[in-house]
This record gives C-alpha cells, sequence and structure tokens, in this order.
C-alpha cells in the first residue's frame, strides 16, 4: 500500500463521470431528439411516385379532342453496361458513335450506378422495330411514359397545354406539386386541372447507401395506388371546330358559337391556330419559341382575349335598349338621308335607306336610326345632363355582359371595355361631352370593345328572348353530368321578352334580303347581323347570328380581322357553321365555300404587328386609367406583361424528366 | 499436481473473463448485423467478416489459456525486451511498412496476415512503464524517474506519430492517470484538463482576445485576492504565461501543422463546419444511426442504417453505431456500462496487489481501455475529433482483438500470482 491508495477513487470517479457523460448524449440523441430516426428514415425510403394517366378530353359527341399515347424512353444503368456492339446499336436508335459516346459520358457523369435516360420518347412504331433486340445490350432498359396527342390536331387554344411546374406553383399548391411534375397551364387543361390529374400515388422503396433499390417497404403496406385522371367531356362539336379552323385558315380572327339554351360552347375557333402536337415531345421547346415570337401570336386565346369593337352587330342592343326604355315602339320610324347629323357631327350611312322602322333598320344597318335613338335615350334630360342618363344606358348595355367577364370556366377570359361617363370626363373633361360627342357607340365603334365570346352571348340573348346562361365548356367529368347551380341560373338582361320580337324579325330580314342576303341557308331560318368594325386598319368584318328562329340550336359570333365588310367574309363562315351543325352536311355549292376557305386574308405583317402592338399599348393605358379612377393601383399594365413572361417561361422550358420514373 | 497453484484457472479473476466474453459476443453478433451479406448466409463463412471474426476470438481465447500458462516471472523479466522488440518493429513499419488509409502502420507477413506494431506498443510499454514504477527508489515526484517513465511514453508515440497515426498516438495520452496513481502531481491534471478547454476554446474563437482577455482578468482578480502571498501571485503568473503561449502554439498548430483533413475532424465535432456529403458525412450517419435506435433499437438485423451501409467503416471504427441503432438507448448504455465495470474491476484488481508491477500495470490496462473506449464512442456520437481507433474487443479486426486480449490476460496472469510476490 502506498500513500497514493485514495487516488484509485479519484481515477474511478473520473472514468465514472466520463462514461455518464457519454450516457447523457447518448440518451439526449436517442431518447429527447426525435429528428434522427427521421434522418434515418429519410436516408432509406424513396417515395417514388406513381403518376396517373391525365384524363382525356372528349367532344360533346365522345370523340376524343385529347388522349394519351405511350412513347418508349431507353434508360442507361452505365454499371452494368457490359460490352456490345456499339455500332449496331447506333444504328438501331439512329445516332452517330459521338452522339452515342457524348451521351454516355453524360449517364456516367450523373451517375454510374442508377439509371437515367438515355434516348427520350421514342414512339411505338420506332421503338417495336427496337424492343426484340434491346435484351442484347446489357445495362439499356426501356421506360413508358404517356404524353398528350392530338388526334384531331384540333382546338389548341380551347385545350390549352400542359407544363412542368413552377416554383410558384408548388408553393402555392401547398405540397401537392413536387418539382417535375406537370400542371394544367392553359385552357381546359388548366381549368379543369383538378379532375384531370387524377391522383398521384405513392410507392416506397428502401435504397442503400449508393441510391440502389433495394425492394419495397414494408411489403407495400404504405403505398397508395395512382387514380387516373377523370374522362372530361367537353361541349364542344368537334364537326364544327375543325369546320371553323378550315374556315379560318389564312385569317386572323375567332368562332364563337354557344347553345342558347344551356350556354355551353360548341365552337371557340381562334385564328391564327397551331397543331397542339407541336407542344408536345421532343420539339417542344423550339416550337413554342417559334410561336411565341408569332407576330399573329397563334398563342392567344382570340376568342375571349381579343378585344374588338362590336361594329354594328351591335345595333340590336341599342333596338332592345331604346324599346325597353319606351323611347321608341317597332313602329316609329326614320328617314334616312344618307347622312345623320348629331349636332354638328355626321354619321353617314352606306346607303340612302329611306323611311325605315326598327325592323327595317337593322335589315339595313342604318346608322341613322341608331344614332338617333342613342341620342334619345342620352338626352333624356336634356342635352346638357347625360351623366345619368349615359350611366343607366351603360347599366343596361352592361347586362348584356359586355364590359366584364361573363365567367367561362377557362382561365384568362378578358373584361372587354365598357366606358363609363367618368371615362368622358376624363378625355373631355368634366361636362364637356354631349350625346353627340359620344354617338359612335350607337353603331358599336368608338371606345367599346368586347370579345367574340361576349359578341355570341349577346346572340344567346336575343335568341332566348332575354337571358343567357354562364357560357361553359363541360358537359360531364367521368360519367357524371355537370349540373352546377352555376351553369343552370338564367341571367336576364333587363329587357322585357315581347320586345325581342320585331328585332328578330329585322335580323331574320338581314340573312333573308338585308345586308347578309348571299349566306342564306336553305331550309334554315338564321337571324343576324352584320358589323363591319372600323379601327386602325382594314375594317373587322364581323358577323352575329343564331338559328334556327324556333328553338334556337346555335349562336354564333365570327370575326375576320381586317376582312372588310361583314357580309363579305364572317356572314358566310357563319352560316356554313350553323348549317354543318344543324344538318351535318353543306349543301350550297363547295366553288363559294372553298373560295372562302383558301382566302388569304393575313393582314400586312408590318401593319398588323405595329398595328397590334399599338392597340395593346392603348389598352393598357386605358386598363390604367380605368383602375386610377377605382383608385386602384395603376398596375394591370404590368402585371400582363408578367403574366404573359410567365407563359414563355411555362412553354419554353421543355417538359423536361420526371425524377423519378413513372 | 494437486498443488491448486498449478491449476491453469487458479485464481483467476472470473468476473474480469465473463466481461470479456460478453464483449466479445456482443462484438460478433454486431459485426453479423453491420457486415451481413445475403451471399454468404453462413455465419462461419470465411468470405465474410463476422466469419473471420469468429476465426479471431478463437485466435483471441486460445492466445489467452497461452498467456494463464506462462509464468509470471518471465513476463516481468522480458519486459524490457518485448518494449525493445515492439521499438524495433515501429521503426521497421515506417521503412517497409503497408500505406494503408494514409498511416503507414502495418507490417505485411505473408498469408494475408499484417502485424500492426502500435498495437503491440500499448501492451509493451505499459509492461515496461511497470517494470520501471516497481524498481526500488523509483519515486515518480522526483524529477529524474518522472523524466524516465514520461521517455518511456513518450518515445513510442513520437515512432507512431511519424506513421502519422494520431489515433493511436493518443492513446498513449491515456497513461498519465498512471502516473498519477504512482504520485504525479494532480495540477498535471488539472493542467491538461485546462489545455483541453484552452484548446477547444481558441479553435473555436476567432479572435484571441477574446480568450486570452478573460483569462488575463481572472488571473488579475486571483493574484489580486492573494496579493500577500507573492508563492499565489508568482504561480498565477507563471501559469498565464503558460496558457498565453499555449493559446499561440495551438494556433499555429492548427493553422500550420495540421493536415487538412485533421483540421476538419476537429472542425466538425467543434461545430465549425457542417459537411454532411464530405468530411462530416461519417459522423453525420453514425449519428443518425445512433439516434434512430431510441429506447429499444430497430431490431438485430433491421436497422437500415447498417442493414443499407450508410455508415462506413462500421464493422471496424463504427461498430457502435450498430449497437446504438439496433439494440437502442438501452443496449448502448449495457454496453457502456459493461466496459465502466471491466475498467473499475481492474482498479480493484489494481488495488488488490501487493506488487507495485502488477499495480502499475493493471493501471496501464484500465487507461488503455477507457480511452480506447471514450474516443470511440464519443467519436460516433460527435463529441470528439473521428480519430480511428477501435472498440476493445468489439470492433472488427484480429490485431485489435488479439492485442486487447493480451493486454487484459497478462494483468488476469499478473493477477492470479497476488498473493506471491514478483520479483523484478
Amino acid at each position: 500500500m502506498n500513500s497514493f491508495f485514495v487516488r484509485r477513487y479519484i481515477i474511478a470517479g473520473i472514468f465514472t463521470t466520463i462514461i455518464l457523460l457519454l450516457v447523457a448524449k447518448l440518451f439526449y440523441i436517442q431518447i429527447i431528439d426525435d429528428h434522427y430516426r427521421l434522418y434515418a428514415t429519410k436516408n432509406v425510403l424513396r417515395p417514388i411516385k406513381q403518376y396517373p394517366a391525365r384524363g382525356p378530353i372528349l367532344d360533346r359527341n365522345g370523340k376524343i379532342l385529347v388522349q394519351n399515347e405511350a412513347f418508349y424512353d431507353i434508360m442507361v444503368t452505365p454499371k452494368e453496361v457490359k460490352p456490345f456492339d456499339t455500332l449496331e446499336f447506333c444504328k438501331l436508335l439512329g445516332i452517330s458513335k459521338d452522339e452515342f459516346d457524348d451521351r454516355f459520358k453524360k449517364a456516367i457523369k450523373y451517375s454510374p450506378s442508377l439509371p437515367s435516360i438515355f434516348e427520350k420518347q421514342l414512339s411505338a412504331e420506332t421503338f417495336a422495330s427496337l424492343q426484340e433486340r434491346l435484351s442484347e445490350f446489357t445495362g439499356f432498359f426501356p421506360t413508358t411514359r404517356y404524353l398528350r396527342t392530338y388526334p384531331d390536331s384540333t382546338a389548341a387554344q380551347f385545350l390549352g397545354y400542359i407544363g412542368e411546374v413552377t416554383d410558384r406553383d408548388i408553393k402555392r399548391s401547398g405540397g401537392r406539386y413536387q418539382p417535375g411534375d406537370y400542371i394544367g397551364v392553359s385552357g381546359v387543361e388548366k381549368a379543369y386541372e383538378d379532375v384531370l390529374r387524377g391522383q398521384v400515388g405513392v410507392k416506397y422503396t428502401v435504397v442503400n447507401s449508393h441510391g440502389k433499390m433495394m425492394g419495397s417497404y414494408e411489403n407495400g403496406a404504405y403505398d397508395t395506388v395512382a387514380h387516373p385522371g377523370e374522362r372530361l367531356k367537353s361541349s364542344l362539336d368537334l364537326r364544327i371546330q375543325k369546320l371553323g379552323e378550315e374556315l379560318m385558315k389564312g385569317k386572323v380572327g375567332s368562332i364563337v358559337a354557344i347553345e342558347p339554351s344551356t350556354g355551353e360552347i360548341l365552337a371557340f375557333v381562334s385564328s391564327p391556330t397551331y397543331d397542339p402536337n407541336l407542344l408536345v415531345g421532343r420539339e417542344r421547346g423550339n416550337n413554342a419559341a417559334k410561336m411565341y415570337k408569332d407576330p399573329y401570336d397563334p398563342l392567344l386565346i382570340r376568342p375571349i382575349q381579343a378585344y374588338y369593337p362590336p361594329g354594328s352587330s351591335f345595333k340590336p342592343l341599342s333596338a332592345l335598349i331604346g324599346l325597353q326604355e319606351g323611347i321608341i315602339t317597332p313602329q316609329m320610324t326614320y328617314d334616312c338621308h344618307g347622312v345623320y347629323w348629331a349636332g354638328n357631327h355626321p354619321v353617314k350611312c352606306l346607303e340612302v335607306h329611306g323611311t325605315v322602322n326598327l325592323s327595317g333598320a337593322v335589315a339595313g344597318s342604318c346608322n341613322g336610326y341608331f344614332s338617333m335613338v342613342f341620342q334619345k335615350i342620352i338626352d333624356l334630360n336634356g342635352y346638357k345632363k347625360v351623366d345619368t342618363t349615359f350611366s343607366s344606358w351603360r347599366t343596361n348595355v352592361a347586362k348584356f355582359g359586355l364590359g366584364s367577364r361573363l365567367g367561362l370556366d377557362m382561365p384568362n377570359e378578358g373584361k372587354g371595355f365598357l366606358p363609363t361617363a367618368q371615362h368622358y370626363d376624363k378625355i373631355y373633361h368634366y361636362g364637356a361631352w354631349r350625346s353627340s360627342t359620344v354617338v359612335s357607340l350607337a353603331i358599336g365603334q368608338g371606345e367599346l370593345l368586347a370579345t367574340p365570346l361576349q359578341l355570341a352571348n349577346i346572340e344567346c340573348i336575343i335568341a332566348n328572348h332575354g337571358y343567357y346562361y354562364t357560357p361553359h365548356l363541360i358537359k360531364s367529368i367521368g360519367d357524371k353530368e355537370v349540373n352546377t347551380a352555376e351553369f343552370k341560373a338564367k341571367h336576364y338582361a333587363g329587357i322585357d321578352s315581347l320586345y325581342f320580337e320585331p328585332l328578330i324579325d329585322g335580323m331574320q330580314a338581314v340573312v333573308d334580303h338585308g345586308t347578309a342576303a348571299a349566306s342564306k341557308i336553305p331550309g334554315i331560318v338564321m337571324c343576324g347581323k352584320t358589323g363591319t368594325a372600323q379601327n386602325h386598319g382594314e375594317d373587322h368584318s364581323i358577323f352575329v347570328a343564331f338559328a334556327p328562329r324556333i328553338h334556337p340550336k346555335i349562336a354564333i359570333a365570327v370575326i375576320v380581322e381586317n376582312g372588310g365588310q361583314g357580309a363579305h367574309w364572317a356572314a358566310p363562315i357563319a352560316s356554313y357553321m350553323v348549317e354543318k351543325y344543324l344538318t351535318d352536311t353543306i349543301r350550297r355549292p363547295m366553288d363559294e365555300f372553298n373560295r372562302i376557305k383558301n382566302a388569304n386574308l393575313m393582314p400586312d405583317l408590318a401593319n398588323y404587328y405595329s398595328s397590334s402592338r399599338r392597340s395593346m399599348l392603348r389598352d393598357s393605358i386605358k386598363k390604367a386609367k380605368a383602375d386610377s379612377l377605382r383608385k386602384l393601383p395603376a398596375k394591370k399594365s404590368v402585371s400582363t406583361k408578367s403574366k404573359k413572361n410567365n407563359t414563355l417561361a411555362y412553354l419554353i422550358t421543355e417538359p423536361g424528366r420526371r425524377r423519378n420514373n413513372e | 499436481m494437486n498443488n491448486p497453484q498449478r491449476s491453469l484457472f487458479f485464481n483467476v479473476d472470473w468476473i474480469a473473463v465473463i466481461l470479456y466474453l460478453c464483449l466479445c459476443t456482443i462484438g460478433w453478433f454486431n459485426i453479423h448485423s453491420a457486415a451481413f451479406d445475403p451471399r454468404y448466409p453462413s455465419a462461419f463463412d470465411m468470405h465474410t467478416d463476422y466469419g473471420k471474426q469468429l476465426v479471431f476470438i478463437i485466435v483471441a481465447i486460445s492466445l489467452a489459456i497461452i498467456v494463464l500458462l506462462l509464468e509470471s516471472r518471465f513476463l516481468v523479466a522480458l519486459a524490457p525486451a518485448i518494449y525493445g522488440i515492439t521499438t524495433l518493429l515501429l521503426m521497421l513499419v515506417l521503412v517497409i511498412g503497408r500505406n494503408v488509409g494514409g498511416n503507414q502502420a502495418w507490417i505485411s507477413l505473408g498469408g494475408g496476415f499484417r502485424l500492426q506494431p502500435s498495437e503491440m506498443a500499448k501492451f509493451s510499454t505499459c509492461l515496461l512503464l511497470a517494470r520501471y514504477l516497481s524498481g526500488t527508489n523509483v519515486k515518480i515526484t522526483e524529477l529524474k524517474s518522472f523524466l524516465i517513465a514520461a521517455g518511456i511514453i513518450l518515445f513510442p508515440m513520437a515512432l507512431i506519430m511519424l506513421q502519422p497515426d494520431a489515433g493511436s498516438t493518443l492513446v498513449f495520452s491515456a497513461l498519465i492517470l498512471v502516473l498519477y496513481r504512482e504520485g504525479l502531481s494532480p495540477y498535471f491534471l488539472i493542467l491538461e484538463g485546462l489545455f483541453i478547454t484552452l484548446f477547444v476554446l481558441t479553435i473555436k474563437v476567432d479572435n484571441h482576445i477574446y480568450v486570452i482577455g478573460p483569462l488575463v482578468a481572472i488571473a488579475l482578480i486571483i493574484m489580486l485576492m492573494f496579493k500577500r502571498n507573492k508563492k499565489v501571485v508568482s504561480a498565477v503568473f507563471l501559469g498565464l504565461c503558460i496558457c498565453i503561449a499555449f493559446i499561440f502554439s495551438v494556433n499555429f498548430l492548427y493553422n500550420h501543422v495540421l493536415k487538412p483533413h485533421q483540421k476538419v475532424r476537429i472542425d466538425i465535432v467543434l461545430g465549425l463546419t457542417t459537411d454532411l456529403k464530405g468530411k462530416g458525412y461519417n459522423v453525420n450517419q453514425s449519428k443518425i444511426a445512433i439516434g434512430s435506435g431510441k429506447l429499444w433499437g430497430q431490431g438485430y438485423m433491421h436497422g437500415t442504417q447498417t442493414t443499407y451501409h450508410f455508415v462506413p467503416e462500421q464493422s471496424t471504427d463504427f461498430i457502435f453505431c450498430t449497437v446504438g441503432e439496433e439494440w437502442g438507448f438501452a443496449g448502448a448504455v449495457t454496453v457502456l456500462g459493461l466496459y465502466l465495470f471491466l475498467v473499475l474491476r481492474i482498479i480493484r484488481i489494481a488495488e488488490r496487489q501487493r506488487a507495485t508491477f502488477t499495480r502499475v500495470y493493471a493501471y496501464g490496462v484500465a487507461a488503455v481501455i477507457f480511452f480506447h473506449v471514450v474516443i470511440n464512442v464519443g467519436m460516433t456520437i460527435g463529441i470528439v475529433p473521428s480519430i480511428g481507433i477501435p472498440l476493445p474487443f468489439i470492433s472488427y479486426g484480429g490485431s485489435s482483438l488479439v492485442s486487447f486480449t493480451l493486454l487484459l490476460f497478462v494483468l488476469i496472469k499478473l493477477d492470479s500470482n497476488r498473493m506471491g510476490i514478483i520479483y523484478a
């Protein structure tokens, strides 16, 4: 025993203390801190998304507008590749040796032990010839992926397109979307994203530290099955949609047809259009860039985004409001001498109509008659007190759906523009404008702007004698018919039904022996109105109509930009659409049909470009003004611009690979 | 042959032996889980680590029996020779050694067997230290004796540092406990504690002023409190100077001497870098493995970190991860408890000796085993830098198992002879 005997306790104490420190730390990381088990789970579990097939979209008769088609990607796992006949392989794929080396290097760089894509999107035919040989090339294997295909290459703007989600979508979705997912970006694809997408399933797979799949987790106890997207039956009629696109070839403009008794969209043509198949697959990026730069802007959804002065197609509204207000009667006549003097402002007619009543004025499209009616309405309280009368006129017009969104179940619908009294106060100073100043509104000119959808909707109101249903583009989702109250509610325009008959007489006369007499369809009573809308360039050719007169089945608006008179282009196009829809054939001579079909009315490029840009600029200024009047921050014009850039972002980024396999 | 003293297991400390066998068994099962290869499901397959470890355990137990057959006197007498041979091997390894993982620590013996002289050095240093300190007229409190004892320890350290194997080098520093038990001033222990604290602070705090400032302030307060006592004042002043010099030398060492990978390891433990994909990967995955064990563990062969090999070197240096992950807090504490029980048992053995030789040797064994456990476990849970030293009796590897067995069973043999007097 030596004198330092007690030090054994100190040493034992040190040992015990340090071991207890380790135990304390273990207690902390094993018992208190819950993160580590989570991390461990994250380490080994790879949730692999099972992508459901996106729902197909059909037309109202069950014909397929868009569906999914299988394509094949050739994958490679570099580590598993054994020596093989490279040249033979290149020949099968149709690539050069250099290309092969390049891609193989890329695959190794991505990961030697994980599969990556070697060749993208082989069609079923190409793959068929490759399939039986593929087993000779160890390390290469195919995976299937589904892409949207459009068998009839039609209704591009209506259907819209899908694209890879952006960071913003991901943030907004609250976890529903992850990078690499697809989302509807425009049109029906966007509007009905939720039902088309289906339900993503998850399969949990265990991986080792090198990311190699080691099998399913707990025998798939936590896996969920992917539910395919719903089959969506749209209201579109493929027959007239295709016909409309054919007729609008070589023209800029749009056609909107609605079933008045339901509000269902029957045709939705935006011209120039594009083949929606171009926005799918390998060449998407290039095609999209090309379209984006196209001065005629095929990506613009003209039926709801282009604004046009309605021109004479607005006249029925003026008549109806005059009748409702008791300003005129159907029998009241007006003597047309070829020019109407609104104060010292002349409104000319194309011809001298003589003495006309309401029907006659509509049939002959007498500018003087409607200017007179308009002035009477506005000057009701004397020609100096136009504020309240103008506002009430505006309210009446707004009831027809002008100046606001109709609520079509498709994103990005435009409002058009219906000027307010304040708008004129701003331009002419308060109290310094008269009915004569704004008389061009009476004939659908001036500041008034409407979308083709709004014009078609007005025809629905006339066809229905006073009300419309919110236009919509869906008939059924899966096997369930869409029966929402929103689409079943009647929206009244505030005009008593008895006032419609004299107007409709006039509109029938337009087609029977009036301005659109050349477009009469034998055996069908069509009621219409031509319009020739003045604008910066050549007049727009406009025709609005519904048919048949008794139990109308179709209301239509056709606009051919810079096409000249309504009767020349828009009216015949509308008549063919109506004939096709109602009788399923066109019985009239095909010479005339072909003349219209083959006509090239594309506006002069330089002119069109500048004028469209100019009008856009003017629009944005107008919007800013209108917004400032409503005391809203005048940022609208900026935001529309950024929206457009956003579209570009969706389009340019080629939908790449999903991180995991489908 | 009826003399009980002649029996192989006469006076053997069965508690220590049982603890040893427990740890070896635990080790084998954990290696089996960590290194399990579905291609070789048999536990005896020589392609696998667990198959080989079984052989190592048999070899180690055979060696233990051989040691028990030896004469204690023989071991004492051979201490200087063993030390000498080890020293020669340590020099030799620098010339002909095989470089494994950046350390030139192995001598190839042919037939796939390798020798690690640094493992032997732990044993031989303990032996020679015991031999020296048990000598007559040797008092550690005297400078000469202290310097010789320190020399015995520092010489192999220097040779191992040349390999360079920082982990094994540091193991020898544990022997300061042996010197302390034999009478070294406790100030050395306090100073060591102080230096470790300062080392951590110097690296962690960017500006030395923040370390030196408070240090000077504390020193001044103590000096003012004892201003009458010149001895205290001068001692504190001297200590302060040493501390400041130490801070600057640590700084120099850290910035100019330490290899980048060593710096990174220190940084990770001190939380200066969180390089979870690179250098910090091992420790991070190891913590995940242990942390995911919770109270009762994921179950034998069910730890995902272990099964899917997320922790590198899991059957060797990081074997404790498997314990923590598959057996949970309960298992980890049991293993640590066994080690604590073992070292405390060794202290008890040490203190019942008549012979100074056995006592000193026993403390050496306790210190070495304890140091290995603390550094190894501390590394897996991220409280000490990753230093590649094995967990005694549990980690996979023949060299380490054999040398720890030798270390322990020489003690057990010496202890069995505790009634007799061993003459140097």
